[in-house]
């Protein structure tokens, strides 16, 4: 086998020009995927990681139909102390779970004493949230960060509304909410902080503490709108969900429905559908890659075959193999995918590390200067790099059959 | 090696075969279809070569001298009669047979030499070892050197085709002829491209070899001066055999 790796190799050297161009073809390709696929990834996981981090976390619990009224924020679809206590057994009972933060979301008006607007909150425990999304105290542009997030009495605001409002920290505010039994009641906060909006749900919701949220709306005992999950590896994310899923379908209420919802971050954030997006994308430019590999290299076979039928034929008449001579020229193609592929790798990662160096920002949304960090991981690579030299083969197989069919006689007369 | 003439051509080959032939042709025929035209190229031939000779196959174009050459390289399989190469029926030869056939006994030489272009003279001679026969490399580069050294090319070796002459060529192709200790070689117009004092070096030569390696040497040519070297000569018109010539002197029509 060596012998003929040598030989192929030798053929490809003796057309250079036309060796140097089609593997620059297929270093061309390899660059554009690789290149595609680690900014796209990059910016994938960074706003799946803002998204899961700093808002939705990994998973989410719910009463059975909260998800279907989201949008009214509805107070009378949440989890009772019981329903509760089942979720905090089956989480506290799950290796892979990190953490989980309790929270109730409710909708309230916003008075700085001159205006009135209104509001989406998110009312937490400090201590759960801050482990179950991390970034979220990332998200405070304006005021100290805290360990504890916040203090009862305190408010994080949403951006949008400090500015629409002229709210700065240190300001006392009011919300007034409409409680379950259809009452209303106020409470005055200090705005402690204003928090960066982002893209989808609850982005741009002000934060307050679960106890502030209990007096607010008149709650007594314990009521939680959603449980939010974090796990310790996202990539145990299908694993547990489906777990997750399975296990709290089993709990059912007296008509024999399910009490609980689950929902991984894919069912609630919009981005999802941009990263399948981004998906789809990335699947696009590895078929024109495969698409340019297979052309290129059964171009170059085609003719390197027409140029050397006498070649053939004398190689066949002194007794060659058949299946010797096909291994020559799918050899000469797999050489060349080997050689535009291992280039190609090369300048992309080093481009990857150049970008990496540079760092370049961009804007996405509200959110500005957020930094391009492309990464690649080594299964994307291997994965391209066999894509490219398989394609490469195969491309040259019919060629390659051609050449191993051909008779001798007629090759050898060939001019 | 050559045949006494016995003095009856059709009897001598039926006798001899048995014992000592190299190649056998029994009624042999070939056929073209080109279209609706079938073209006779080889009508009913019979005749016998014997290992170590020098024989020569001579006849104007279109004589079938080509033909028969690939018939007995094992390229072209027969229409009719038979052909026993080495003792087997070479008619009977799939593809891949007939190649590994033709890898383990017989050496071709080209009228264009034939030469791989991206190898040097060293490795075009080295060439059916290493893909045809799988020699190991010490014994490999042990014969490679013998057989350039025996025709002249010993201190050429890490020249391209493309760096020497046409004679040299030619020299180096009959080197790869006959690395394998191929039983014959075959040479389809040996000389034609050549001049006429490097094309009698390169009979010489063949004849050298034959000596040296008992190898049967078989060629075409329709060059007068050439095929006055050749110890047996077969004269071929319109596909059939008119003439068998012995350096003797001995005919047979």
């Amino acid at each position: 086998m060596l012998n003929v790796i040598k030989i192929a190799a030798r053929n490809l050297r003796r057309y250079l020009r036309r060796t140097i161009l089609t593997s620059s073809l297929i270093t061309l390709g390899v660059v554009a995927v690789l290149l595609f696929i680690s900014v796209t990834g990059s910016f994938k996981s960074m706003m799946v990681g803002q998204i899961t981090d700093s808002m939705i976390g990994h998973l989410q619990i719910h009463r059975k139909g909260y998800m279907a009224s989201i949008d009214n924020l509805p107070l009378n679809r949440n989890l009772n102390q019981q329903q509760v206590a089942k979720v905090k057994e089956v989480l506290s009972g799950v290796d892979a779970v990190e953490s989980f933060s309790m929270r109730i979301k409710l909708g309230a008006m916003f008075s700085n004493f001159t205006e009135t607007t209104n509001i989406r909150l998110n009312t937490v425990i400090p201590e759960q949230e801050v482990k179950t999304v991390p970034l979220l105290s990332e998200r405070i542009v304006e005021g100290q960060k805290k360990d504890v997030l916040l203090q009862k009495g305190e408010i994080l605001i949403p951006e949008l509304i400090a500015k629409g409002m002229k709210v700065k920290v240190g300001d006392s505010v009011v919300l007034v909410a409409n409680n379950k039994d259809g009452s209303v009641n106020g409470k005055t906060f200090l705005v402690s902080g204003v928090l960066e909006g982002i893209s989808g749900p609850g982005g741009r919701d002000g934060v307050i503490h679960l106890d502030d949220a209990k007096e607010l709306l008149r709650i007594d005992g314990v009521e939680i709108s959603e449980i939010a999950v974090r796990l310790k590896n996202m990539g145990d994310l299908p694993r547990v969900f489906s777990s997750l899923k399975g296990e709290f379908a089993s709990f059912t209420n007296k008509e024999g429905n399910p009490v609980f919802e689950v929902h991984t971050w894919k069912d609630l954030s919009p981005f999802y559908n941009i990263a399948q997006m981004i998906d789809l994308m990335t699947f696009f430019i590895k078929i024109m890659l495969v698409a340019i590999v297979l052309v290129s290299i059964m171009n170059v076979m085609i003719m390197a075959v027409y140029e050397r039928i006498n070649e053939i034929g004398t190689i066949a008449a002194i007794g060659t193999l058949p299946g010797k001579i096909m291994a020559l020229f799918v050899t000469e193609g797999f050489l060349l995918g080997v050689l535009g592929t291992a280039v190609g790798t090369v300048i992309s990662l080093i481009s990857i590390a150049v970008i990496n160096a540079a760092g370049l920002t961009f804007n996405f949304g509200r959110q500005s200067n957020l930094v391009l960090a492309p990464t690649i991981g080594a299964g994307d690579v291997i994965t391209i790099v066999l894509i490219v030299i398989g394609i490469a083969v195969a491309a040259s197989l019919q060629p390659a059959y051609k050449a191993a069919r051909m008779d001798p006689i007629t090759a050898l007369r060939h001019v | 090696m050559t045949i006494a003439y016995s003095g009856d051509f059709e009897k001598e080959i039926l006798t001899k075969e048995k014992v000592m032939s190299l190649v056998t042709a029994d009624h042999l025929e070939k056929t073209y279809q080109i279209g609706e035209i079938s073209v006779n190229a080889i009508r009913g031939v019979n005749f016998t070569i014997e290992p170590a000779s020098f024989v020569s196959f001579v006849g104007p174009s279109g004589s079938g001298k080509s033909t028969l050459l690939n018939m007995i390289g094992c390229l072209d399989p027969p229409t009719a009669g038979s052909l026993k190469v080495v003792g087997q029926d070479i008619a009977r030869m799939d593809r891949k047979q007939a190649a590994h056939f033709r890898g383990e006994h017989i050496g071709f030489v080209f009228q264009d030499f034939n030469l791989i272009p991206v190898l040097t003279v060293f490795e075009n001679v080295e060439y059916p070892l290493l893909m045809v026969q799988n020699w190991p490399a010490k014994e490999r580069k042990k014969r490679v050197n013998n057989l350039l050294d025996a025709v002249g090319m010993g201190d050429q070796g890490d020249k391209y085709p493309s760096q020497i002459s046409g004679g040299q060529k030619q020299r180096v192709a009959v080197a790869r002829a006959l690395v394998t200790n191929a039983k014959m070689v075959l040479a389809d117009e040996p000389t034609a491209n050549l001049d006429g004092e490097t094309a009698n070096r390169i009979i010489n030569l063949m004849k050298k070899m034959r000596d040296e390696f008992d190898t049967t040497f078989i060629f075409s040519t329709h060059d007068p001066k050439v095929m006055q070297s050749a110890e047996i000569i077969f004269t071929l018109e319109d596909g059939k055999l008119l003439q068998r010539q012995n350096d003797n002197g001995g005919t047979n029509a």
